[in-house]
């Protein structure tokens, strides 16, 4: 199978694997590690793994973590000094990342990878560190084929099924024992993979039947965002609708460090009690929390209403403004992993209704 | 420049929090020499008159000498910060705060007449000015760690007052919420006891108080929604840190 191939080439392989109840990713010692029959019920603030057909190797869709966690890692040492008879010496702090493949990136989250490369790699600002990970990072996507109840990837045109971004992309056709794939590359990366694998080239049945997996997952969405929401959050900064949402949210944060694509992080130095030596790390903040907006004389979002209107424009709205895209890419892990289950489709369904 | 001089004290707890100081040695070790410790009677007999420079303190007021000491030693030290759930709310024992102190007494000692206590337990802050509180019951070593370098070394403490769902998230902990339905304070209360019970498959007790921003009312709604009934729901609220405003106000859930 193609994740013992990459391990016998000496790549890293992380993938989906069942652990405490959800589908998270981590390395995998071989393919045997894949949660193979798996799959997942999502509905806001409640996930569960159950079974599914045995055969099928990726019915479950997202789960809590995302991939950014080994492009963008949730903490990061940016650099230590230490103390000399004369002044201090700066190190930084050199990372090893080995050659890497993501395996079983769903669409959506191929687009966050996406925007993610814009937001850190983007000609006017660099991150070199995210550069060098992403060089050494092959991509295999998985095309939907199912989709849960919590995704949106139809209306953000992200998913179910990429046409580009990947190195190589997997589509799961059929439900028996021996079930086809139709494998695609994407880049000079992926036609050498495809070339050493030699498999015999699809015809026209493999086609259709990932022609009619991906209808399947486009049939399985029933959330949506609206199409105008850019303009209709910006249009709205007082709408009653926000304090009505202050009410259910807990500003625990637990949306944006679940979005694939929010990014922001916080900066601390850290020196031991001798004060010899000190270091500088960087870890995922949020816009829930009091501290990302303070200045002096105090924080500028102290209100639930406030963080909650900065997150939601931000990522559907002045995104745009900024990057040019959505920050949104319909995953849903935003609406599964809200401990009190709100609803980013069903927030901006008020502001379009009301619109009408 | 002269050593800094450091005493810790001791009020109403267990000393749980001062044996985190003591688990400190490797670390303190290596400042012995350039700071003196002037009174710490877990760790050595010998006392040195104040003033300090930085006092810290554990425990509660739960005694009128208490009350009367605490001001003493906030007029001998230049810096006070209070150490864990006890000192910065009150601790479990304020769970006599809501309940009937005679009642107890009696109950448990054999002589109550001996026993000369206060109504309510309460956390330092509600007698004197605080400079810093080290949450959690008890503290954690890392974070005390930092508050004392930080301290030395004359700058802010890095400790976030963000939710225990953060710790979660950076560590990638699955929701045990979410995923397993589990009863979980980790929404409301402030993160650093390093992700503890989430990441043994457990839902938070709240050991670190209220996170700066907190929704009781939403937390409690969902509670219920998770099945919960309202003596389990005020029972979660009520333990380390009852007395702690917002969860004294979860304890209140209709
Ligand atoms: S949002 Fe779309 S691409 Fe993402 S997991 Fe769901 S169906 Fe697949
Ligand atoms: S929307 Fe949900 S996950 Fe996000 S901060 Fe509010 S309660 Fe937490
Ligand atoms: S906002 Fe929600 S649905 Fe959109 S990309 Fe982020 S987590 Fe996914
Ligand atoms: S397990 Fe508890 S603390 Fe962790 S994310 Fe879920 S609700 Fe928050």
């Amino acid at each position: 199978m193609l994740v013992d191939h990459f391990i016998a080439d000496g790549w890293r392989v992380i993938g989906p694997r069942a652990a405490n109840g959800a589908i998270v990713y981590e390395p995998l010692r071989s393919g045997a590690d894949l949660p193979k029959g798996l799959i997942d019920d999502q509905q806001p603030g409640s996930y569960r793994l159950t079974d599914g057909n045995p055969n099928r190797w990726f019915d479950y869709v997202v789960g809590p973590q995302n991939w950014k966690k080994w492009l963008f890692p949730a903490k990061q040492k940016l650099w230590s000094a230490e103390k000399t008879t004369d002044g201090f010496t700066v190190t930084a702090h050199e990372e090893s990342y080995p050659k890497t493949v993501l395996f079983g990136v769903r669409p959506c989250d191929l687009s966050a990878i996406e925007i993610l490369d814009s937001v850190f790699d983007n000609g006017d600002f660099t991150d070199t560190a995210y550069r060098e990970r992403r060089q050494k990072t092959f991509i295999v996507t998985v095309q939907c084929a199912r989709a849960a109840s919590t995704c949106f990837c139809t209306s953000m045109r992200t998913g179910p099924r990429a046409k580009r971004g990947f190195d190589l992309a997997l589509t799961e056709l059929g439900e028996s024992r021996d079930n086809a794939f139709l494998v695609e590359s994407g880049s000079p990366d992926g036609d050498n993979v495809l070339t050493a694998l030699d498999c015999p080239a699809p015809e026209k049945q493999h086609h259709d039947a990932a022609e009619k997996a991906t209808q399947n997952a486009i049939n399985d969405q029933s959330c949506h965002m609206p199409d105008d929401i850019r303009h209709l959050l910006r249009d709205n900064p007082e709408h009653p609708q926000w304090d009505d949402v202050a009410d259910r949210c807990l500003s625990c944060a637990n949306c944006t460090l679940a979005c694939p694509t929010c990014f922001c992080s916080d900066v601390e130095d850290i020196n031991d009690l001798s004060g010899d030596h000190t270091e500088r790390w960087r870890s995922w903040d949020s816009c829930f929390s009091g501290a990302f907006s303070y200045i002096h004389g105090g924080s500028v979002r102290r209100s639930t209403k406030s963080r909650y209107r900065q997150w939601m424009t931000h990522k559907l709205s002045s995104w745009h403004d900024q990057f040019g895209t959505s920050g949104c890419v319909g995953c849903g892990r935003c609406i599964a992993w809200c401990p009190v289950g709100i609803d980013i489709t069903a927030e901006a369904a008020v502001f379009a209704k009301d619109e009408e | 420049m002269t050593k800094p001089k450091i005493a810790v004290w001791k009020f109403a707890s267990c000393d749980g929090c001062q044996l985190t100081l003591l688990d400190c040695e490797d670390e303190l070790l290596d400042i012995a020499d350039s700071v003196e410790i002037a009174h710490f009677l877990e760790a050595t007999r010998t006392t040195v008159e104040g003033p300090y420079d930085i006092s810290l303190v554990e425990g509660s007021v739960t005694t009128a000498h208490d009350a009367e000491r605490i001001q003493e030693i906030r007029a001998q030290s230049k810096t006070l910060i209070t150490i864990g759930a006890c000192a910065t709310s009150g601790g479990i024992q304020a769970l006599r705060n809501f309940a009937d102190v005679k009642a107890f007494t009696s109950t448990v000692y054999a002589h109550p007449e001996y026993i000369k206590t206060l109504k309510t337990s309460t956390a330092i802050a509600d007698h004197v000015d605080v400079d810093f509180e080290l949450r959690g019951c008890p503290i954690s070593k890392a974070q005390l760690l930092e508050l004392l370098t930080a301290t030395l070394a004359g700058r802010k403490p890095h400790v976030p007052r963000v939710s225990q769902c953060v710790e979660c998230k950076l560590a990638g902990t699955v929701c045990v919420m979410v995923a397993k339905g589990e009863l979980c304070l980790g929404p409301v209360t402030q993160a650093g006891c390093g992700n503890l019970c989430p990441s043994h498959g457990r839902g938070c007790y709240g050991c670190f108080g209220p996170m700066e921003n907190t929704n009781i009312a939403a937390l409690a709604a969902q509670l219920r929604t998770l099945g919960a009934e309202t003596p389990e729901i005020k029972d979660l609220f009520l333990s380390y840190n009852a007395a702690a405003p917002d969860f004294s106000k979860g304890g209140q859930t209709p």
